[in-house]
């Protein structure tokens, strides 16, 4: 047999320049990265200081900063396809089909695996042990395997640039055409290993941060006392924990049909191809929520903190939250009403599905009521939540409408539906991410990100939002269907180019947000967080240094009411300096996590292109690895209650030169909450 | 763990096992939903023989009544280790996990033996959609045996060398739980595979 499997020469993308110009950016941009580090001597401190890492707080910023990545190239790939479909009346346009084809599967699977999938478990890890005072995650290292468990799926889809082509077969790869027999070649493996590797980094970040958040509260912080967001990672990781074993087994199966010549999925010899879309929407569906919480946590705490206001109506946004996360796997059949099922079946799910937005609907009369007489402060995250609250009703009315199965015959595969979806993902997912990004970047980093190009890039991704996919619904009612390469249609034309004209706009948001972090390092001296408490914030993460100690709190809070940091403001006890400091102990920094994330990254690829001896031998460093880690009883250490000290006392001494709240300059600031409206 | 003799755990240990004890029984729920896929898969698909064997042809009651007995047994003398362990008899556990060793490893050369005389008979998982679900699912619970037997032999080595320390004990908890987690499927499989094939 041969070492390198199927692998070629003519897997080197040189049949075609805009495939090559692809491989080439991805490349180069490999290049100059590792360049900027050597250039500025930095190998030694990524590899101690972040690769190495346990720290929830550092294994959350390489998770954001992975994101952000994947969402530069998940943006091209839009940007690609808006396009060609602007020209590609009667004409080819720029992309043959089956280029075209690889790029709607890689824009639907970046975003959603590899923007925002590492963008949730980012801002969880950032900020959750912090909310509930806690000094790390439950599992530090098994953070860490997931953290490069995730890396090693988005450095497959990568890879796929540059060393064969990617899946043709859309971000959902439906049998029988990604079956092996209409779709042979690396493609669809491709797509099927690097989703089934980081769905294992996905499933124990899931039982990480349900293990974190039930065990590791800090005194007082009972669980009707817990943060919005808090409360939201923990509803998704219940879905994480119970929905993705479904995706494990269909891409399993999907993998054993392709390679080892199995039946579950094909035409004959007894496959049952409706048991895959079943299956994979079964997790799919979930899926859809594991994403849009905690974007719905971020929510809640911005729009509390930005109108100066008591959030309203905790309790029914927690009974909300619950009341999806169970719903929320009643209603994965109207992914597929058309598939055959018979009329009771198809009227279950769509009576489910409208019944899902109930809750839904609960939580934004809540953010609603919670800025009803608040004194509202219009920060970029606040620009990002109410953009959000009047452009994810518009997605919500067009969903029911979907939730009806004779609509939704008529609507089937249409632009509608793909209007809809961006509808709901672009404003519930991705604003409320941005919105956390802004929002919690002083807590990561110590200063705050410039509000002028924060306030560009939302009017930007608003205006451009709206122009980019508007025009789709409008498409999906004269009867387009969804990707097509080309077309031969006039009237469809001109929509297609004002969803161009959004696109470029959105462009725009995309070149502020770049711009909004140069400009924020450049000027960090100026807007340095020196309290740790940049916007008067009302939970427990704004109670630590910016950035935050490594231990996060080097006296555990007592937690006594629900907005535990405000309730301490009041009672000012805040700031307060305890009288000795203890030891702490600390996990160590590894490397096996990171190993055991390259080893995955192999085997992957290892599979993909058949070099079994390879892949034989990365599963074998993968379990030596976890051997060598589970024979190890030596992984803490103790950080001297001297050494705390050291921090905490530099910690004050910063404290004592702050003003006492920077907010006090904004127009509007109250300094106390305005008092609940009588409603 | 505080039933363990002659061992004192600091408070925070206890936690910490206690998180790790809890983190494992989620995983053990997830790894369940992962079964019930492939039960409900194979519950679709075994009417699916596409003119080939059907399980009739292919299930032999004795080979699976010999299987069953001896992850059963394998489960019961695990149960004797874990009595040991918390007696804190270093020797006695060491010759349980080993027993365990020996019958689940039985266990698998019936199983690999099963599969392969199955696959002379032209009875693979390439033969039909019935006999992809039934390869997948008895295939995953045997790879998970697997999984199983590295980690009694790791344990194994770890006591020798370690003694039955507190995260030694701990580990083998853990390990107990995936163990008779292993024995509850098989059960299952048993009911839903075997019983209604040959029947």
């Amino acid at each position: 047999m041969d070492i390198f499997g199927r692998l070629t020469i003519e897997s080197l993308p040189f049949y075609s320049a805009v495939a090559a110009s692809g491989a080439a950016v991805t490349v180069l941009g490999g290049l100059a990265v590792a360049g900027a580090i050597t250039y500025f001597g930095a190998w030694r401190m990524v590899m101690t200081q972040w690769v190495s890492s346990v720290d929830h707080k550092k294994i959350g910023i390489m998770y954001i900063m992975l994101a952000l990545v994947m969402l530069v190239r998940g943006f091209v790939d839009a940007a690609m396809m808006r396009s060609q479909q602007a020209i590609a009346y009667n004409s080819d346009g720029y992309l043959p089909p089956d280029h075209f084809d690889q790029i709607f599967s890689s824009h639907g699977t970046i975003m959603i695996f590899f923007m925002a999938m590492p963008f949730l478990s980012g801002l969880a890890n950032l900020i959750v042990p912090q909310q509930i005072g806690s000094r790390d995650v439950a599992f530090p290292f098994m953070n860490s395997v997931s953290l490069w468990l995730t890396t090693a799926g988005a450095g497959l889809m990568l890879l796929s640039l540059v060393i064969g082509k990617f899946s043709t077969a859309g971000w959902t790869g439906y049998p029988p055409y990604s079956g092996v027999e209409y779709t042979p070649g690396v493609g669809v493996d491709y797509w099927l290993w690097m989703v089934f590797i980081a769905g294992f980094g996905t499933t124990m970040t899931g039982i990480n941060f349900l293990v974190t958040i039930l065990k590791n509260r800090a005194p007082g912080m009972t669980m009707f006392r817990l943060p919005l967001f808090t409360w939201t990672i923990f509803v998704t990781s219940v879905l994480i924990i119970f929905a993705f074993p479904a995706l494990t087994v269909a891409t399993g199966m999907l993998i054993l049909d392709r390679n080892f010549g199995f039946h579950f999925f094909t035409n004959a010899m007894g496959g049952n191809m409706m048991n895959y879309i079943n299956l994979f929407w079964l997790w799919g569906h979930p899926e859809v929520y594991i994403l849009i919480l905690p974007a719905f946590g971020v929510f809640s705490e911005v729009v509390s903190v930005f109108s100066q206001k008591r959030l309203f109506g905790y309790v029914s946004l927690v009974c909300a939250t619950m009341a999806i996360g169970l719903l929320s796997f009643t209603v994965w059949l109207h992914h597929f009403f058309t598939m055959g099922s018979s009329a009771r079946v198809n009227s279950f799910f769509g009576t489910m599905t409208t019944i899902i937005s109930v809750p839904t609907g609960v939580k934004v009369f809540d953010w609603l009521l919670t800025m009803y007489r608040g004194r509202i402060i219009f920060k970029p995250p606040m620009l990002f939540t109410i953009g959000f609250l009047v452009t994810f009703v518009i997605g919500g009315l067009s969903g029911v409408l979907l939730a009806l199965p004779p609509i939704d015959y008529l609507m089937h595969n249409t632009t509608f539906l793909v209007a809809h979806f961006h509808n709901m993902i672009i404003p519930g997912v991705l604003f409320g991410y941005l919105a956390g990004y802004m929002y919690w970047f002083p807590k990561a980093f110590g200063f705050k990100l410039n509000e002028k190009w924060g306030t560009r890039a939302f009017w930007c991704w608003i205006i451009g939002f709206y122009l980019a996919f508007m025009p789709l619904y409008v498409l999906g009612l004269l009867g387009m269907p969804r990707r097509m390469e080309h077309y031969d249609i006039a009237a469809w034309q001109p929509h297609l180019i004002v969803a161009w004209v959004g696109a470029f706009i959105i462009m725009l948001g995309m070149i502020c947000l770049g711009v909004q972090l140069v400009v924020s390092i450049r000027d960090r001296k100026e807007a340095l967080d020196l309290t740790g408490d940049p916007w008067n914030g009302r939970s427990l993460e704004w109670a630590t240094s910016s950035p935050a100690a490594p231990y996060n709190f080097a006296v555990l809070p007592k937690v006594e009411a629900r907005e535990a940091w405000w309730d301490m403001k009041q009672r000012g006890v805040a700031y307060e300096r305890p009288k000795e400091y203890e030891d702490i102990v600390m996990p160590k920094n590894t490397y096996v996590g990171f190993v055991i994330g390259i080893a995955g990254f192999v085997f992957g690829f290892a599979m993909i292109w058949w070099m079994w001896w390879l892949a034989l031998l990365s599963l074998a460093v993968i379990v030596g690895g976890i051997i060598f880690r589970a024979s190890d009883d030596d992984d803490e250490f103790v950080m001297t209650a001297s050494e705390v000290k050291a921090i905490e006392d530099e910690r004050f001494a910063q404290l004592a030169k702050a003003p006492k709240n920077e907010m006090a300059d904004e127009p509007g600031f109250a300094g106390e909450p305005a008092a609940e409206p009588a409603i | 763990m505080s039933s363990i003799a002659d061992m004192t755990i600091s408070p925070r240990d206890a936690e910490r096992y206690e998180e790790k004890d809890f983190g494992f029984w989620l995983y053990l729920m997830s790894d369940a939903v992962i079964f019930a896929c492939l039960f409900a898969t194979y519950l679709v698909m075994v009417g699916n023989a596409a003119g080939g064997p059907t399980p009739k042809d292919v299930f032999e009651l004795d080979r699976a009544a010999a299987e069953t007995a001896l992850l059963l047994l394998s489960s019961t003398t695990f149960g004797i280790a874990a009595v040991a362990l918390s007696a804190g008899e270093r020797g006695k556990v060491l010759m349980w996990l080993a027993i365990t060793f020996v019958l689940g490893a039985g266990f698998i050369f019936l199983e690999i033996g099963e599969f392969r005389g199955m696959i002379a008979e032209g009875a693979g998982p390439d033969r039909s959609g019935f006999l992809s679900a039934f390869f997948t699912l008895v295939g995953t619970h045997g790879f998970h045996v697997s999984v199983g037997l590295v980690w009694i032999l790791v344990m194994i080595g770890q006591v020798f060398v370690k003694g039955l320390t507190a995260p030694v004990a701990s580990r083998l908890m853990r390990l107990g739980l995936f163990w008779h987690f292993l024995d509850i499927i098989w059960v299952v499989i048993f009911s839903v595979v075997y019983l209604p094939g040959l029947m």
